[in-house]
């Protein structure tokens, strides 16, 4: 019964919002105004970007002064106490000036790894979908190739071929898994579009492919990538925390970053100060969550069927 | 289904072929080269030389492709750096016991993924759907490794479980396969499957979660799609019991999409089994990559990543193999 009331429901409100003027993005918007969800997952985010941005301005102390580095024993490192609510890391450094200063190489590190994932992979998928064909064939084999090996596998190997670990090849390989998954998707929803009557119509037209390609199919593909590339934020930031754990992050005592801080934590200093690993990883699964849920909001306000 | 099964087997060929030409160049970029590579610490100029020319390295590089081609096929990977053992008895050591982890991860993702999945779609909308959302969300934002100290720290002492290794020390238990939960059995030692079993619970829960958050997902999603469609309406509108109605028309249909899920998912167990044997001390695959990488062990490295694929293309076509079983239409085409 309930089911057979929103399918009726569905073209009314698409007629009440061509009513009212607004276009599939307003209403979109309007839609993720309403979800708690979708607020929450905006907050999370907002808030994230903005410590990470303002973080130098933020941060109580000079996150590489080591102030406590005198009390730093083999077996002890320095906990809260007046001044350094958060205590100090193995250096002696002001542990919380070090987790708000991290923000912005871990949002570096997630937006850096998805853009050149995501470039990358609209390339790929982006001509796949573009010119059909060969083209196609080839470029899917590819894709196909690089999702038969597990991607934290992928990431590894990767990031082995370094020589040096550096903040670049935890990013390089980290992106470099999130290519296929761009490509195919976009490519797909190429396809739709490609089958879809507006582009019959442009073709039959007249208009030039290339304009075809970047003014109607290009478009209308675009939802999916973004959604998928919100969700990307949040699984690039883990996958980097998981290569920093197996001992292929940034090797540089200085470097602030909440990955490289948990995996190093969980390492190595578990048992003298828990906290040094449970402080970043509170951290990174709030802002993985916030992704999360962004994401998610955006692909059920982006997509009609969702809407139950 | 046998033409349907060929094809399949086929069609995974040129894909593990492109695979191996991408291994041979990575193998071929590796810092130090291929020989620096595999020697490591050990390396001198005279001893890359030898090894160059022994493994022809310096040959057209067509040539050096099929020479690795040839090895690969048969097996041969060389020595591990770490261990100074063939890479492939290595692998073959270690891996009943990620098999065995790697079962009892699925066994607990399937069978609390699909129910809790089904449940979430039954009472779409309402506080059980929202709480089963909001957990399948935290349980794929949580760092695997992390996860696992935290369970290590909560869980360990308070309900006796082993938090390290696959075995108690001093327990006498015969090895035959190497599984040793199913070595316990054939050999009736029921301590030895007791205390295997408790070494599994832990690393077993947390390699599960994520696989256990998106099988709970796709369930969901999928039902809910299935209970939107015409023929469930007409199955209810006929009067078919709702038990009846559940099970040949819900959950046949449903479950579809599961398949793939759980195949991608078992496929990409032993991404997470680096992290969690890591963390468990649980000597399988993940604890030797794991350990390969902090050594820069090249060979062990190269073998584990083909491994690995293999095991992912075999286990994809398997679930492509059981989706032509359970649904006739896609064999058709």
């Amino acid at each position: 019964m309930n089911t057979l009331l929103n399918k009726r429901k569905e073209p009314i409100d698409k007629l009440a919002a061509a009513a009212a003027g607004r276009s599939l993005g307003a209403e979109a918007v309007r839609r993720m105004l309403r979800s708690p969800v979708a607020i929450t997952g905006a907050s999370i985010t907002l808030l994230f970007v903005l410590i990470a941005v303002f973080s130098p301005l933020l941060a109580p102390k000079d996150p590489n002064e080591q102030y406590l580095g005198s009390l730093v024993r083999p077996d002890f490192i320095p906990g809260s106490q007046p001044g350094f609510l958060f205590g100090a890391d193995d250096f002696g450094r002001d542990f919380l000036s070090r987790l708000i200063v991290g923000s912005q190489q871990t949002l570096l590190v997630g937006v850096l790894a998805t853009l050149i994932g995501l470039v990358i992979g609209m390339i790929i998928g982006g001509l796949a979908g573009a010119f059909g064909g060969w083209v196609d064939t080839v470029l899917m084999r590819l894709v196909d190739v690089m999702l038969s090996v597990p991607s934290l596998l992928l990431a590894i190997s990767i990031a082995a071929l370094f020589a040096k670990a550096s903040q670049w090849s935890v990013i390089i390989a980290v992106s470099i898994i999130c290519v296929p998954i761009f490509a195919r998707l976009l490519r797909g929803s190429m396809l739709v579009q490609r089958d879809s009557d507006h582009v019959l119509a442009a073709t039959s037209l007249g208009v030039k492919r290339t304009t075809i390609v970047f003014r109607h199919m290009l478009p209308n593909s675009l939802g999916p990538v973004i959604v998928q590339a919100t969700l990307t934020l949040a699984t690039s930031i883990l996958e980097a925390a998981a290569l920093s754990f197996l001992g292929l992050g940034d090797p540089d005592p200085s470097r602030a970053e909440w990955g490289l801080m948990l995996g190093k934590g969980a390492r190595q200093f578990l048992d003298i100060r828990p906290e040094l690993a449970y402080y970043p990883a509170i951290a990174i699964i709030v802002v993985a969550l916030g992704f999360t849920l962004l994401g998610e909001s955006l692909r059920e306000a982006l997509d009609p069927k969702n809407r139950r | 289904m046998l033409r349907f099964l060929v094809r399949r087997l086929l069609q995974a060929i040129p894909t593990l072929l492109i695979l191996s030409i991408l291994i041979f160049a990575w193998l071929r970029s590796l810092p130090g080269g291929p020989a620096g590579a595999l020697l490591g610490d050990k390396a001198t100029p005279q001893k890359i030389a030898d090894l160059n020319k022994v493994l022809g390295l310096d040959q057209p590089v067509f040539l050096q492709y099929f020479k690795f081609l040839g090895r690969a096929l048969t097996g041969d990977f060389g020595n591990s750096l770490a261990s100074g053992q063939p890479v492939m008895s290595e692998i073959s050591t270690f891996a009943p016991a990620t098999i065995e982890l790697g079962f009892a991860a699925m066994v607990i993702a399937i069978g609390l993924g699909i129910p809790f999945g089904y449940l979430s779609a039954q009472f779409h909308g309402r506080i059980v759907d929202n709480v089963i959302i909001v957990l399948t969300l935290v349980g794929v934002a949580v760092p695997v490794f992390f996860l696992g100290y935290v369970m290590q720290d909560a869980f360990a002492a308070p309900l006796g479980l082993p938090s390290q290794g696959r075995q108690m020390t001093g327990l006498d238990a015969t090895s035959i396969t190497g599984f040793a939960v199913f070595d316990g059995i054939i050999t009736q030692e029921w301590d030895a499957v007791w205390d295997a079993l408790k070494h599994l619970v832990l690393p077993a829960v947390a390699l599960a979660t994520i696989p256990l958050a998106v099988i709970t997902r796709i369930t969901r999603a999928s039902v809910l799609d299935v209970l939107n469609e015409d023929f469930i309406r007409t199955a209810n509108s006929k009067g078919l019991t709702q038990s009846i109605v559940r099970r040949r028309h819900v959950l046949r249909n449903g479950l579809l999409p599961v398949v793939t899920t759980i195949g991608l998912q078992t496929g990409a167990l032993l991404g997470g089994a680096v992290l969690t044997e890591r963390v468990f001390n649980f000597r399988g695959l993940g604890y030797l990559l794991a350990e390969g990488i902090e050594r820069r062990d090249y060979p062990r490295l190269q073998a584990l990543l083909l491994f690995g694929a293999v095991v992912y293309v075999l286990v994809n076509m398997l679930v492509d193999v059981s989706y032509g079983i359970i649904d006739p239409r896609v064999r058709v085409r």
